[in-house]
């Protein structure tokens, strides 16, 4: 091969040929999808017949404009920002608790690892229609709270029905963070431990001052894991309040981008909404980067 | 957490104790779908969750009457098998090239794999859905429902990672041999390649097994429609006319459910985090 041709295509330029199946498919389902959102976004742009010539004219950020004035927009966020609350936190606490007790147990690890991992790899679908009958009106849930039970009942209460969907979606994904903190917890030193133990450290101490900043990358993963599946609610709000309800409590940004989008017939203003979340969740991803691994 | 004075044993009883109970509770609503869908009449009482008798396969019958089982369960093997091929043919491609070969835009191929593990489809459902269905016109169509999840980067991601964990020595005697790239691949690489292939393929597998928004979207069509979007449109629809109507969507749950447990349960070992989170965090 001669000088020229490796300094254009690489040393092994057969990588190229290897590679494209791939970077052809990223291209056409990331990268133009990507640039075509924010294209839409800044133009009025509706559903036409196919192989019509119609004028799309350029609008700024008109889009924006009305999404942000929208109040269904502004409550869906709302909602997202109300099921990270809960959902982050206790995925982080419960999953390092839980993979730090499954580190110390030698028995019967592949039976609790299968119990902790089966949610995550079941259909959210099939998973909700349990919920739905665990958490009906007269599902077992208020069966055993008896007077206790909420009134509305809890998918059809407007303050309980995040949190319910927070719930659900902790217990799905428990199993995948959990299985991150064991991978680091693999990497945390055992001296480390013995020091601690030697200094007359408690159990409780030695977590806190040794197992919790040995996997702090796992947490930022875990984290940014957490934001991500939040931005992408659709399947539990769509199903389990059967369409973000009652009134738009539980309604998400991506239900409301299918709402606008697909049944309302403005794909622009729905494109806007998709663009600001692709925004936030970078943002957000970037700050929890920054903030838990500052040292 | 124990206290200090315990003994490593007793921490262990404690430790044990707590895991069963968080078990117990993982596991329920799983135990609860399949004696839910066994019930001839929904029984919501604590002791219905315990029942000595009267279980009936009756509610599956109902599913299968109501919703055309047997077709949404091959609709979701087409398009899960379709997905799987994909995936695995190109993805051994694409994470060898990154692993191992110099090639110009590698860096930059990286760098958007890693991106998209963060802007995830969802967020770009209204193009996705412009491009595919009035684009190009591929609406009601298993091409255009296996098209936004053929390559799954994740599992790009861990075939990378397994090249790049095979010793340079390998590499280095099979090219001073005279092979080619594409010879050192194909007899080389690709018979060690066995394990992060099943990791593969389980990861693979619960991406469009367990898929509903984006089929919901680009199916309008029943007969062309995977199992999780009949039982999700039977739970929203249908469900008001049927006589136990919970018992049927959770006989629907179980056969939707079965396979990807199933797999999960015969390939735990590939599923640990050495494996997977590689494939996340790069």
């Amino acid at each position: 091969m001669s000088r020229t041709a490796e300094k254009a295509l690489g040393r092994q330029p057969l990588g190229i040929v290897f590679a494209a199946p791939y970077a052809v498919f990223l291209a056409a389902v990331f990268a133009y999808p990507l640039g075509l959102a924010v294209w839409m976004s800044f133009h009025d742009y509706f559903f036409a017949a196919p192989g019509a010539q119609v004028d799309r004219p350029f609008v700024g950020f008109d889009n924006y404009a009305s999404v942000l004035k929208d109040p269904a927009v502004r409550r869906s966020f709302l909602n997202v920002a109300e099921f990270l609350i809960i959902n982050v936190p206790l995925t982080v606490v419960l999953s390092l608790v839980l993979a730090t007790a499954l580190n110390s147990v030698a028995r019967f690890r592949t039976f609790l690892r299968i119990a902790y991992y089966v949610p995550y790899v079941t259909a959210s679908v099939a998973l909700v229609s349990v919920w739905l009958f665990l958490f009906s009106k007269s599902g077992m849930v208020n069966q055993i709270l008896g007077p206790l039970a909420p009134n509305p009942s809890w998918l059809v209460n407007s303050v309980l029905a995040m949190p319910v969907i927070a719930l659900f979606v902790t217990w799905k994904q428990l199993g995948f963070s959990i299985l991150l903190y064991l991978a680091a917890l693999q990497n945390v030193p055992k001296d480390l431990y013995e020091s601690a133990a030697v200094d007359g450290a408690t159990r409780v101490k030695a977590f806190w001052n040794v197992t919790v900043p040995g996997v702090r990358s796992a947490t930022t993963l875990v984290v940014i894991l957490a934001t991500i599946t939040g931005a992408n609610l659709f399947t539990e709000p769509y199903l389990l309040t059967n369409g973000g309800g009652p009134d738009g409590a539980s309604a998400s940004p991506v239900f409301v981008m299918y709402q606008k989008g697909i049944e309302q017939g403005s794909p622009d203003t729905a494109a806007a909404i998709g663009v600001m979340l692709v925004i936030l969740v970078l943002i957000l991803a970037l700050v929890s980067r920054k903030t838990l691994e500052r040292d | 957490m124990a206290s200090t004075n315990l003994n490593p044993r007793g921490r262990q009883v404690w430790s044990l104790a707590a895991l069963f109970l968080g078990a117990a509770i993982f596991l329920f609503p799983f135990y609860y779908m399949v004696i839910g869908s066994l019930q001839e009449e929904p029984d919501t009482s604590i002791k219905g969750a315990f029942p000595a008798q009267g279980l009936t396969l009756h509610n599956y019958a109902d599913i299968n009457s109501r919703v055309n089982l047997a077709r949404s369960l091959v609709n979701s093997g087409i398009f899960t098998i379709g997905v799987l091929l994909t995936t695995v043919v190109f993805g051994v491609l694409a994470g060898y090239a990154l692993a191992r070969l110099h090639f110009r835009g590698r860096g930059t191929l990286f760098a958007v794999m890693l991106l998209v593990q963060i802007v995830p489809f969802q967020l770009l459902i209204i193009p996705i859905y412009v491009l595919i269905v009035r684009s190009y016109g591929l609406a009601d169509s298993y091409l255009g429902m296996i098209l936004p999840f053929a390559i799954n980067s994740a599992a790009v991601f861990i075939f990378r990672q397994f090249f790049l964990q095979l010793p340079d020595d390998l590499f280095a005697a099979a090219a001073l041999d005279g092979a080619s790239e594409l010879r050192i691949l194909w007899s080389v690489a690709l018979p060690l390649v066995r394990p992060a292939m099943l990791t593969v393929i389980l990861i693979t597998f619960i991406g469009p097994w367990n898929e509903f928004l984006w089929p919901f979207l680009v199916t309008k069509d029943q007969s062309l429609q995977p199992l999780a979007v009949t039982l999700a449109n039977y739970i929203s629809n249908i469900a008001a006319r049927a006589t136990n109507p919970a018992g049927a969507a959770l006989a629907g749950a179980v056969v939707l459910a079965a396979p990807a447990v199933a797999l999960f349960i015969v390939f735990q070992k590939r599923f640990t985090g050495s494996e997977l989170s590689s494939g996340v965090k790069g």
